[in-house]
């Protein structure tokens, strides 16, 4: 035994003696850059927000109300109405009025003139709105401005232009709309999410009750400010914040014709259940756990870019994240010390400073299951590696973090930790890589990172997810098709795909 | 003589760059926001590493004078704001600079090499850097030849960058790989490489005669290579990027590049230069900005 620890003990002595005298880059604090706060001047925050039901903010029939905090700070950030069984009814009740009296009844062309009006309002209040996601959500403001906004205002745009034109959607079909559709919400892009449920919805004629996730409540309630405004007719779509037992009531409910759910693998197999056999129409886009593969043949520098991105960016809330990087033995070990000297550049802090790269993280119960998972990937023998960053006293932070020496059959390599923590295995030859890369219940994306293209094209082909990226990751558009495989769920959004879920084809 | 051991290049072992993630990551980095004390700082700091250049045809004894003037005095009246590195001039005007400058800091850095274009025969490229280094410089700045390497020549290539760092003794000495002629981002990480394994002390990116030049991808190219070349070596060799620099925000942009792929023991004129010639006032503009809250005109700040 002591000996055992003794020669442990010699190597650990050892190998840090040949680190010391190995050249080093040093990120320290040479020309810090000065706090570059985004103003928060812009955004009116309303400290007490109702439902949104019928073209009107109200308040709640069921007398509760909930506050929503900034994750970065712990503060409350405003009061928000919480939909009951009542209140739901009423919002369902107001979508098949709306349905009825208003929306099926424009023509197309008419629909598309609102989805354009609400393109073009989100687009001018966009820093607004930024801000607002940043405070709500914790994440950057970067991030919110350069990808969550752009991204859901282009997702109204294009869809504003389908809905005159759905019969070259479906050619040799009839199309018409199905009438109510519920749409329940994640945390993660709370405002995107709304966007790629009500944009197509809407278009192709149908009026929604969505359920934002219950920490992310406020951009989705400016959005309904901002339907109020574009005069969108009452009942089209209506917002009625709440938690899991709303999100159930709506399921429930027995006029709500489609179901829209983007969440957790777990609650997406309880509404499956919940709606079969009672006719509503399903999507379900939930949760993955992609392997990011890089190949030895790699641009290496540009590689570990989009491992960095793959897993960081969101601080790792992304269902499609590139949480399990597989690299090729033969260049692990240059991976692993570029990705240690990488994530020392990585700024995190607070979520309005223009340079902070890692947000916070979206709430204290999502911490937790962060912390449990890193602790069990400790625990179970793969070696650990983490950012030094200091973490702000308040509010709740993950530093970026990978694993090494990681095998499949690690929980960390298995499950869906939905923070900033990859998974590093090695793989020796295509085929395996391959195999790895599928050999997990999840379907939803995947990363190749390989010079050659031959390898690309047969590569990409093999994986078993619904989006596959060859030298990036995380690229969205709206014509591009958005769901999984397996258990990732079924149905896309996006693109002609994606209007398949919101139409009636006869 | 150089005491710099000369190290093997194997072209077939140079990473690949791939254009479309190396492009995003240089201009992710151009998204830092650097304000207030940060931008004074950088600001200052980009003015110590101006290589201040002159390289016309035109250029005369009473033009370097005053140029010399602008190296060691940017902003006269403000002893805050520092020299630049070094003056840049061609050979023959090398000892003008030389007595101008003497006893500021400012070093003399001169082209060499048949600059720009390098086509002239290795003993007439030896003979223009023994002779530049005689009259004075400190620096050389020399031009590889391109066409050998577009050719895969490279081991005429890498023997010409020797016996100009031969032929520079204690000047030190600064490759220009003409990245504007290379094309490609995989050319540029590979004359990187080849230029330092070859005993360069700067790699530099163009001539300024040809463009795309310093652009923020041929930059962060350059950097990886040389970080990638510090950690399997332990040699620091500097970078110099040169041609189409005019405004502050490049220039904090290239600052925030370096910092992010090389970290703080490049931030200093010994490992990074920037040749430029109208960045300067830039830079003073933009700094009597931060301080003063108020945007200034060009004639407050001398041409030379």
């Amino acid at each position: 035994m002591s000996t055992e620890v003794k020669d442990r003990e010699t190597r650990e002595l050892a190998k840090r003696h040949i680190e010391a005298e190995r050249p080093r880059l040093e990120f320290g604090s040479a020309w810090e850059y000065a706090p570059a706060p985004e103003s928060k001047d812009h955004v009116r925050l309303e400290k007490k927000q109702g439902l949104f039901i019928a073209g009107e903010f109200v308040a709640p029939k069921s007398k509760k109300s909930f506050e929503t905090i900034n994750p970065a700070t712990e503060e409350v950030l405003a009061e928000v109405a919480e939909a009951g069984l009542e209140d739901v009814d009423a919002a369902v009740r107001a979508a098949e009025e709306g349905y009825r009296k208003y929306w099926s009844k424009l023509k197309p062309a008419e629909r598309g003139k609102y989805v354009y009006r609400i393109a073009r309002m989100i687009q001018e209040k966009s820093r607004e709105l930024a801000i607002l996601e940043s405070l709500n959500g914790g994440k950057p403001i970067k991030e919110s401005r350069d990808v969550d906004l752009p991204l859901a205002l282009a997702h109204f745009f294009y869809h504003a232009g389908w809905a005159d034109k759905l019969e070259y959607a479906f050619p040799r079909h009839r199309v018409s709309s199905i009438g109510v559709c519920g749409q329940i919400i994640p945390w993660n892009f709370p405002l995107l999410m709304a966007a790629w449920k009500i944009a197509p919805a809407l278009a192709c004629g149908n009026t929604v009750v969505l359920k934002p996730a219950e920490t992310t409540p406020l951009t989705a309630l400016a959005l309904a400010k901002i339907c109020q405004e574009a005069d969108l007719p009452p009942g089209v779509v209506n917002i009625i914040p709440g938690a899991g037992e709303t999100g159930a009531h709506l399921v429930n409910h027995p006029r709500v014709k489609k179901i829209a759910f983007t969440g957790s693998t777990e609650v997406g197999k309880l509404i499956q259940r919940a709606t079969a056999g009672t006719g509503k129409r399903l999507t379900l886009e939930l949760g993955g756990k992609a392997a990011n593969i890089v190949f030895e043949d790699a641009p290496l520098d540009q590689a570990v870019e989009g491992i960095i991105n793959g897993i960081y960016f969101n601080q790792g809330h992304v269902c499609c994240a590139g949480s399990r990087l597989l690299v090729q033995e033969s260049v692990a070990e240059t991976v692993l010390a570029k990705l240690k000297d990488r994530i020392a550049t990585l700024r995190l802090g607070d979520p309005l400073d223009k340079n902070t790269d890692v947000g916070a993280i979206n709430s204290r119960m999502q911490l937790e299951k962060i912390r449990e998972l890193v602790a069990c990937g400790v625990e179970e023998g793969a070696e650990i590696h983490q950012s030094s960053c200091a973490l702000p006293e308040r509010g709740f932070w993950f530093p970026p973090t990978f694993f090494s020496g990681v095998a499949q059959s690690h929980r960390i390599a298995r499950e869906e930790i939905f923070g900033p923590v990859l998974a590093v295995m090695t793989f020796r030859t295509p085929e395996e890589a391959v195999e790895k890369a599928n050999n997990i219940p999840y379907g939803l994306s995947a990363g190749v990172w390989t010079d050659k293209g031959s390898k690309i094209f047969k590569i990409t082909a093999q994986m078993k997810a619904g989006v596959v990226w060859a030298n990036t990751f995380n690229k969205f558009d709206p014509s591009s098709p958005f769901g999984g495989y397996k258990e990732s769920g079924f149905g896309r959004e996006g693109g002609v795909h994606g209007l398949r879920a919101y139409v009636e084809l006869s | 003589m150089s005491t710099v051991p000369v190290l093997p290049f194997d072209p077939a072992s140079v990473p690949h760059v791939d254009q479309v993630g190396i492009e995003e990551r240089a201009a992710s980095l151009g998204k830092r926001s650097i304000k207030k004390e940060a931008k004074k700082t950088g600001i200052r700091l980009a003015i110590s590493m101006i290589d201040l250049t002159t390289l016309e045809g035109k250029d005369s004894e009473g033009k370097v004078r005053q140029l010399c003037q602008k190296a060691m005095r940017p902003l006269p009246g403000d002893p805050t704001v520092p020299h630049v590195a070094a003056v840049c001039v061609y050979p023959n005007l090398v000892p003008v600079a030389r007595e101008a400058l003497a006893g500021s800091g400012v070093k003399v850095a001169s082209v060499a090499t048949g600059f720009p274009a390098g086509l002239v025969p290795l003993p007439v490229k030896i003979e223009d850097a023994r002779r530049a280094v005689a009259m004075g410089a400190d620096e050389i700045d020399m031009v590889i030849d391109r066409g050998a390497f577009l050719a895969g020549d490279y081991g005429k290539v890498s023997s010409e960058i020797l016996a100009v760092k031969d032929a520079s003794g204690d000047a030190h000495l600064k490759v220009i790989l003409e990245t504007g002629e290379l094309e490609t981002y995989d050319n540029v990480r590979k004359a990187s490489h080849l230029a330092m394994a070859a005993g360069a002390d700067f790699i530099k990116t163009s001539t300024g005669k040809v463009a795309p030049a310093a652009t923020p991808g041929v930059v962060l190219v350059m950097l990886e290579a040389i970080r990638d070349f510090y950690l399997d070596t332990g040699r620091r060799i500097g970078m110099k990027p040169a041609g189409g620099i005019k405004t502050s925000k490049q220039a904090l942009h290239l600052l925030v590049l370096v910092k992010e792929t090389l970290g703080d023991a490049w931030l200093t004129p010994d490992l990074f230069r920037i040749g430029a010639s109208t960045l300067t006032n830039d830079l003073l503009m933009q700094l009597a900005k931060e301080s003063s809250g108020r945007y200034q005109n060009e004639d407050y700040f001398t041409k030379d």
